[in-house]
């Protein structure tokens, strides 16, 4: 036994400890290639968003400089490196500045969801009974609705169809969140009900636990598990249900801020009359983040479940096995039980001898 | 023969010979090396046990006869499998898949530990065994079926003609093991691999499949590698016995000579760990003595008068009686053992105790308190006085939170501590009485293993000074010698802090190890209890006979002659 008290839990290094750092080191081959995809187009995405006002040569709703006007259909030139619009306005600028309208759409969907799914989950699939049976008829129901309808609705009843900034992120947000909901919900509750029967719940319970503390100190921990896949879907989702928002005519107006489905709609005419760059830019855009922020969910997702997880294949180093023993879980993954079941190190201080 | 025969040690009229095997796992924590130059030779009609703990490499020593390791390994050396005609050879380690594929059911089979997840529920039995005839050579379907019904007659299924359109949920745990090693014989494989065959079957079950499998031996000619942690079942079955450790071979001899009279020092502590009925006894009487001297007049803990426990039925259906009528009475700083198959209620019990299953009828008494009806506001404040060790040390802690957390819980909750911190002094002191060292309330649950986590469950459980104890097969999850430690501690516990308890256990000789009263269930009902000279001594009721001759015993000689009493008894029962 004193051999095992020397081993205490080394500290993870500053740098392991960035988000998604460890996982760009254990992933490997594929795996590694579309993480690192996601977090760079993700990445990008985010900077864009942020860095809007430095990296536009124009404001969104900009005309003219310097008093002259920009013109509209621009082919790109030196002044407006991806052209002008039917409207006049500089596409690029206004493709960087949709990143921003993207983002915000997609953080105020997520809060607005987030929360109110988790608890209602939570509630609903500890307590159980009449209550949990009402609510996943409700939610059930919920499905039925098609969210670019809801987001209709919203918009009309927000500001009366034609929006500002506010009223076109909040048309778009609380449509997705209407049927986000029910997704956060029932996620939450199927790993709820399956926690709920695990020993260490029921531990809690003998102890004498109440249910809140049960709740939120060993049932919500243990259920998030499959949160940041769902997360990254549906802000996928939030960002195309803004963008299909704002082909229908229902988006926000162009002088309010950049909107990529927007400029995707009065773009229209313009394929017809050999007019690429007012489509395809924006078009480019919306699928480039709704991919990356795809791919980061995916191998998330991959990388989290050990069963899915690549690994390279073991070389036959001719270290004893009694070494092995040193080192008995690596990063602090469950996963090693999957091979752990005869492969297990761990047992070394209860052995005989 | 073989042109592949590297060694000396390898023999053509040899089964299957394995030389100097070595598996290699890819883990998250790097390499693991969990077969480490093993060589096992198997003769035809042999029954060869590799015995061992978990984590010493015998399921991938079988299971690499198979070609069945996952892909995260990698293996090296050579397992030279003959065919029952020695007609082929082949080398399992280079083999393809496809050569794999066509050797698995007509060369070597295995028969699996959970019968209940090796059968798919959706099809029937006769199509599962047709199905294994079908993918060695075409075979039309009727002729498939007869063959099906002929090997579920052999293998003892009653009525085979019926059953073998039977769905797979139709069968009883012992049955559908029984289909199983039907799938497996139906090529008639000279090599059987049986992992832990028996494992997840009652004691009167396995008795049974044991006998099928020696049939298997005498009947069908087939040699059986046997991987079990069981030495009973070994004593019952084996001619040859390999202990192995760490991955590696530590001894290898005759089953009898093994149990006379081991060589390794490890086989010797394994053997020794092994719990034997009759060890508690002594212990018991003096345990007796004691409280007796201590207090004459003690007051029951726990009453039970015509305990019935149901289960809510489906909508318009019946419930299902779990417990049906049972009386006994837990006094004050007595342990009582409870002993009972899968499905006997023995764990309602327990659960009902702890107020974690409703009580449907009869009365039970916890602490004074009548739990028929009771409301969990009004049952809180005997919690304190309530500790609860469950069977599964991996599951029963939260597994994000530290050791010491887990174990402050209690504390926290009953406002003896303000936080995990503040409860770390006594945390320390908890842990120290269960023999872990104070470092490892830092740690995280899997970073322990079975036997540690079991012990943290302890001081969990004891960390406010219960009245009683609830232990919930504490030590089915463990290896044997880590039960015998874990046991050991359980008793020093209990002389030290004084808790009456119920002690829930599927083995006898367990039991008989801890309990001063012995309270056997059989079908939710009560069926005999007493001290442990009594019921084990002298059994009365027919099931606690049949219970006691079906345990194997660690000792080839004796359970020979056990075997043969048990026969009998059957043969009286009819």
């Amino acid at each position: 036994m004193t051999a095992t008290t020397a081993q205490t839990r080394p500290k993870r290094s500053l740098v392991s400890r960035i988000p998604l750092f460890e996982q760009v080191r254990s992933s490997i081959g594929l795996q590694r290639g579309m993480l690192i995809a996601g977090v760079v187009i993700t990445g990008l995405f985010v900077i864009t968003a942020v860095f809007a006002p430095l990296l536009a040569p124009y404001g969104f709703a900009q005309l003219r400089s310097d008093g002259t006007p920009f013109g509209a259909q621009e082919a790109p030139n030196a002044e407006h490196l991806l052209g002008t619009t039917v409207g006049g306005y500089d596409v690029l600028s206004r493709v960087i500045w949709g990143a921003q309208t993207a983002i915000l759409t997609i953080v105020v969907s997520v809060i607005l969801s987030i929360f109110a799914g988790i608890f209602l989950g939570l509630v609903s699939g500890y307590i159980g009974g009449w209550l949990d049976r009402v609510l996943v008829v409700v939610c059930d129901a919920i499905y039925a609705f098609p969210s670019l309808l809801l987001a209709i609705v919203m918009s009309i009843v927000i500001s009366g169809g034609r929006s500002d900034l506010l009223g076109g992120i909040l048309a778009a947000s609380i449509s997705i969140t209407v049927v986000f909901i029910p997704q956060y919900f029932r996620v939450i509750r199927a790993e709820t009900v399956r926690i709920k029967s695990e020993a260490y719940v029921e531990s809690a319970k003998v102890i004498g636990t109440r249910a809140p503390r049960i709740v939120f100190r060993h049932v919500l921990r243990n259920a998030t598990r499959s949160l940041p896949l769902l997360l990254t879907l549906n802000s996928s989702e939030a960002l195309l249900t803004l963008a299909g928002l704002g082909f229908l005519g229902f988006g926000i107006e162009p002088t309010a801020a950049a909107e990529w489905g927007y400029d995707l709609n009065k773009s229209l005419s313009d394929v017809t009359s050999g007019i690429w760059w007012t489509s395809l830019f924006p078009g480019l855009a919306i699928v480039l983040a709704v991919l990356g922020i795809t791919l980061l969910g995916e191998s998330l997702n991959d990388l989290a479940d050990p069963r899915l997880r690549g690994r390279r294949a073991a070389l036959d180093t001719g270290a004893p096995t009694a070494d092995n023993g040193a080192e008995p879980h690596g990063a602090g993954a469950t996963g090693e039980r999957i091979v752990a079941d005869d492969a297990s190190t761990a047992d070394d201080e209860e052995r005989v001898s | 023969m073989s042109a592949e025969t590297t060694d000396a040690v390898t023999n053509d009229s040899d089964i299957v010979s394995i030389v100097d095997l070595r598996v290699t796992f890819a883990t998250d924590g790097g390499a693991v090396r969990a077969v480490d130059g093993v060589s096992i030779a198997v003769r035809p009609r042999e029954i060869v046990a590799i015995v061992g703990e978990s984590g010493s490499g015998k399921s991938v020593t079988a299971k690499s006869i198979l070609g069945l390791v996952p892909s995260t390994a990698t293996s090296s050396g050579s397992i030279l499998l003959r065919s029952r005609d020695r007609s082929r050879t082949t080398d399992i380690v280079d083999a393809s898949q496809n050569a794999l594929r066509s050797l698995r059911g007509e060369d070597v089979a295995m028969v699996f530990q959970e019968p209940s997840t090796a059968l798919n529920p959706v099809y029937t039995v006769g199509w599962q065994i047709a199905e294994g005839i079908r993918a060695h050579g075409s075979v039309s379907r009727k002729d498939a079926k007869k063959q099906a019904v002929d090997i579920l007659r052999r293998v003892g299924i009653p009525d085979p003609e019926t059953r073998v359109n039977y769905y797979p949920h139709q069968f009883s745990g012992g049955q559908k093991q029984r289909v199983v090693i039907a799938m497996a014989l139906v090529l008639n494989p000279g090599l059987i691999v049986a992992d832990e065959p028996t494992t997840a079957l009652d004691v009167t079950v396995q008795a049974e499949i044991l006998d099928l499998l020696r049939r298997l031996r005498d009947e069908f000619d087939t040699a059986i590698v046997l991987i079990t942690h069981n030495m009973g079942v070994v004593a019952d079955l084996a001619d040859r016995v390999v202990v192995m450790y760490q991955g590696k071979v530590v001894e290898e001899a005759d089953a009898r000579t093994l149990f006379a009279s081991p060589q390794a020092d490890y086989t010797k502590q394994l053997l020794a760990a092994v719990p034997h009925i009759g060890q508690g006894e002594a212990r018991a009487a003096v345990r007796t003595q004691e409280r007796l001297a201590r207090d004459s007049s003690t007051t029951p803990v726990v009453v039970a008068r015509d305990l019935v426990i149901e289960y809510p039925g489906r909508l318009g259906r019946g419930g299902f009686r779990a417990v049906n009528g049972v009386s006994f009475e837990i006094k004050e700083g007595e342990v009582l053992g409870l002993v009972g198959e899968s499905g006997s209620g023995k764990t309602t019990i327990g659960r009902a105790i702890a107020g974690l299953s409703k009580v449907t009828g009869g009365s039970l008494s916890v602490l004074g308190r009548e739990m028929l009806g009771i409301r969990e506001r009004a049952f809180r404040s005997a919690r304190v006085d309530i500790g609860f060790v469950f069977q599964d040390p991996a599951s029963s802690f939260n597994p994000l939170l530290t050791i010491a957390d887990c174990v402050a819980e209690p504390l926290v909750v009953h406002g003896r501590a303000a936080d995990s911190r503040d409860a770390r002094a006594q945390v320390d002191e908890l842990l120290e009485a269960v023999q872990l060292p104070r470092t490892f309330g830092d740690r995280y649950p899997h970073e322990l293993s079975g036997g540690q986590r079991q012990r943290a469950s302890l001081a969990r459980s004891i960390a406010l000074r219960p009245k009683l104890l609830i232990a919930d097969e504490p030590t089915s999850a463990l290896d044997v010698s880590v039960q015998a430690r874990v046991l050991e501690l359980f008793t020093e516990l209990q002389r030290e802090f004084g808790f009456a308890s119920l002690f829930i256990s599927h083995d006898l000789a367990v039991v008989d190890l801890l309990a001063d009263r012995i309270a056997v269930l059989y079908k939710g009902e009560l069926v005999e209890e007493g001290t442990g000279a009594e019921v084990l001594g002298a059994p009365q009721h027919p099931y606690t006979q049949r219970l006691l001759a079906s345990l194997p015993v660690p000792d080839p000689i004796e359970q020979q002659s056990r075997r043969e009493a048990l026969h009998r008894l059957q043969a009286v029962d009819g």
